[in-house]
């Protein structure tokens, strides 16, 4: 298992470093300078990418950029200079993880209440409302949902507020909207893993032996079909608290997703080229918390990693 | 052929009012997106400033734009762009992905680990940058539009196809193909492949409403379609800035991208339990 660990971390770091690297030439490739704009002389702008290193060869802007990354350093903002990029990110990602946790509690108390209520439900009403609502839930895309729910409950009832990130009643709008699918995923990932659970013998047995019917459905059979919520949940989260793009410029909530789409407006090479590697690293992250826990959950995982390291 | 392909269909389609929704719905929304911009008497482009901002009324049933514009005619001139754009891209993604994930599924150790962590590493950058690097670098327009959700696009195809054929490379049959000493290709094409078709069609299914979202995300935030061409998610993008005063401006192509994308989710769903089970689909979506 440390070996197994070890190794997983190792490809993580690789994985950050090439991540790094073809983000940069990417960005580099963009045709025209961030400096370019009306009025501003040809000079002016060599001058400024003079300033920024811009005017050396590709190859020495990188290891420079790699080596301010190893020291934590992800550059400066070229619409900003006196903002760092780690600036921005310290600022911009509370706010992100704040609203991304929120929904993603939302999204697992609601998603696994309902998909409990699915699988265990005798009516077959209680069934198909439960995965019609999953179904529009999952198909209607978040800017959507994120629109309609604003229209309707900030433009028309006047109830929420529409924009920004105050109090806690700002939360409501778009913590709803960006747990809509998550939930929806959820739902009918525990309906489904609860239903095949809930008719084998294991549980039949602790029936049997005389527990009740809700502490066998809780800690039986419920900790079986997690697994593959876990599973889900686990990118699902990297996405949620790396901020999403669109409910954050709906809603104008200051975070990472806010900040990316303005860095590619604004051409700020510094600025995206940072925030794709910090996103990068959470998921990258993400993604390796959640196979270590789904190996030490899962004792048939957990073998599998030991047959591919024999 | 014809005949392959309505059996096909019943596989997948036949006996389920899911299905059969979902694609009533979706023939009525292809048959308006043609037919609307060839028989209306409004153009999709043309302005006019004597109509802007009008509510509903006989002349104009979804009211028009600030500019003057028909919406009605707009908006399903958009729906034709979004799903030309989600038909098109799909297509190429599901042909990369099937092709990508077979060959990386079947080489197995070193090539399989190598073309995997390639694959982690495309699907890590936000596509919203290979959008822009294509728009920079060919114009905006549908084409490179396509390109750029191709870029990304078939990774999750890729991976449920590698899985599938990992899977399938074990079963009996599959060694009794090789024992026979048949070609590794001949293996993979006529014996692997063709027991992956249902993983291949759902997910097929599914990666059009994928597409056609992330048109219409990235057409909202302002890259992507460019004028005079519009597709929903620029059209709605255009309602934004008079949300407050105009909010059906916004409504209706909005309805429009919903019900469209929830016919195709319904159509993906149902050939989905046909092909037998929820197949551990976790597709990650981006961009959400």
């Amino acid at each position: 298992m440390a070996r197994y660990t070890c190794r997983r971390i190792l490809t993580g770091l690789l994985s950050l470093f090439v991540l790094i690297t073809v983000t940069f030439f990417l960005v580099r490739i963009i045709p025209g300078s961030p400096f370019q704009r009306g009025g501003v002389s040809e000079s002016v702008v060599e001058a400024i990418e003079q300033e920024y290193g811009l005017n050396e060869p590709l190859f020495t802007q990188y290891l420079s950029y790699i080596g301010g990354v190893l020291h934590g350093d992800l550059g400066i903002s070229y619409q900003d200079p006196a903002v760092r990029v780690t600036e921005v990110i310290a600022r911009a990602w509370p706010v992100t993880a704040s609203v991304g946790a929120a929904a993603l509690i939302v999204s697992l108390i609601l998603g696994t209440g309902l998909g409990i209520l699915s699988a265990v439900s005798g009516r077959r009403s209680v069934k198909q409302v439960i995965s019609a609502g999953g179904m529009i839930a999952a198909g209607i895309p978040g800017f959507a949902a994120a629109i309609l729910l604003m229209l309707v409950f900030s433009v028309k009832l006047k109830l929420l507020p529409a924009s920004g990130l105050l109090s806690p009643v700002h939360y409501i709008l778009p913590v709803a909207a960006l747990s809509l699918y998550p939930a929806a995923m959820v739902s009918r990932l525990v309906s489904s893993t609860l239903e095949t659970e809930l008719t084998k013998d294991y549980v039949l047995f602790a029936r049997a032996k005389g527990l009740g019917r809700r502490q066998v459905i809780f800690t039986h059979a419920l900790k079986n079909a997690y697994l593959p919520v876990i599973n889900y949940i686990g990118p699902a989260s990297a996405s949620l608290l790396t901020g999403s793009f669109v409910v954050e410029s709906i809603f104008t909530i200051p975070g990472l997703g806010r900040e990316f789409v303005g860095s590619i407006t604004n051409r700020d090479y510094t600025l995206i080229l940072g925030l794709t590697v910090f996103m990068g690293a959470v998921v990258i992250l993400v993604n390796l918390i959640t196979d270590l826990l789904c190996a030490w959950l899962d004792p048939k995982t957990r073998r599998a990693y030991r047959e591919e390291r024999a | 052929m014809l005949k392959r392909i309505r059996q096909q269909w019943k596989t997948y389609m036949g006996g389920s009012r899911m299905a059969a929704a979902g694609c009533i719905v979706l023939a009525v929304w292809i048959l308006l997106a043609v037919m609307v911009p060839l028989v209306s008497p409004w153009s999709y482009s043309a302005q006019d400033a004597q109509i802007r901002n009008q509510g509903v009324s006989l002349l104009h049933w979804f009211g028009t734009d600030r500019f003057g514009r028909d919406l009605f005619t707009r908006v399903w001139y958009g729906a034709g762009i979004s799903l030309t754009v989600g038909i098109a891209s799909a297509l190429i993604n599901g042909a990369i992905g099937v092709l990508y994930g077979a060959v990386s599924g079947f080489a197995g150790r070193h090539m399989d680990l190598i073309l995997m962590r390639i694959a982690d590493i495309i699907s890590a950058i936000p596509s919203m940058l290979y959008v822009i690097l294509l728009t920079l670098v060919m114009g905006a327009g549908i084409g490179s539009m396509i390109l750029g959700l191709c870029v990304a696009g078939w990774i999750g195809m890729a991976r449920m196809v590698r899985g599938e054929i990992l899977k399938l490379k074990e079963m009996e049959y599959a060694y009794a193909a090789r024992m026979e000493g048949i070609r590794p290709l001949r293996i993979l094409l006529r014996h692997l492949l063709p027991n992956a078709a249902g993983t291949i069609i759902v997910n097929l299914i599914f990666l059009v409403p994928q597409a056609i979202f992330t048109e219409a995300f990235l057409s909202f935030l302002g890259v992507g379609i460019e004028a005079p061409a519009a597709s929903l998610g620029t059209i709605i993008q255009e309602a934004r800035s008079q949300m407050m005063l105009y909010p059906q401006q916004m409504v209706f192509p909005l309805l429009v991208l919903c019900v469209m994308l929830l016919a195709l989710n319904m159509a993906g769903t149902a050939a989905e339990q046909k092909a037998g089970g929820r197949m551990e689909t976790v597709r990650g979506r981006e961009d959400r």
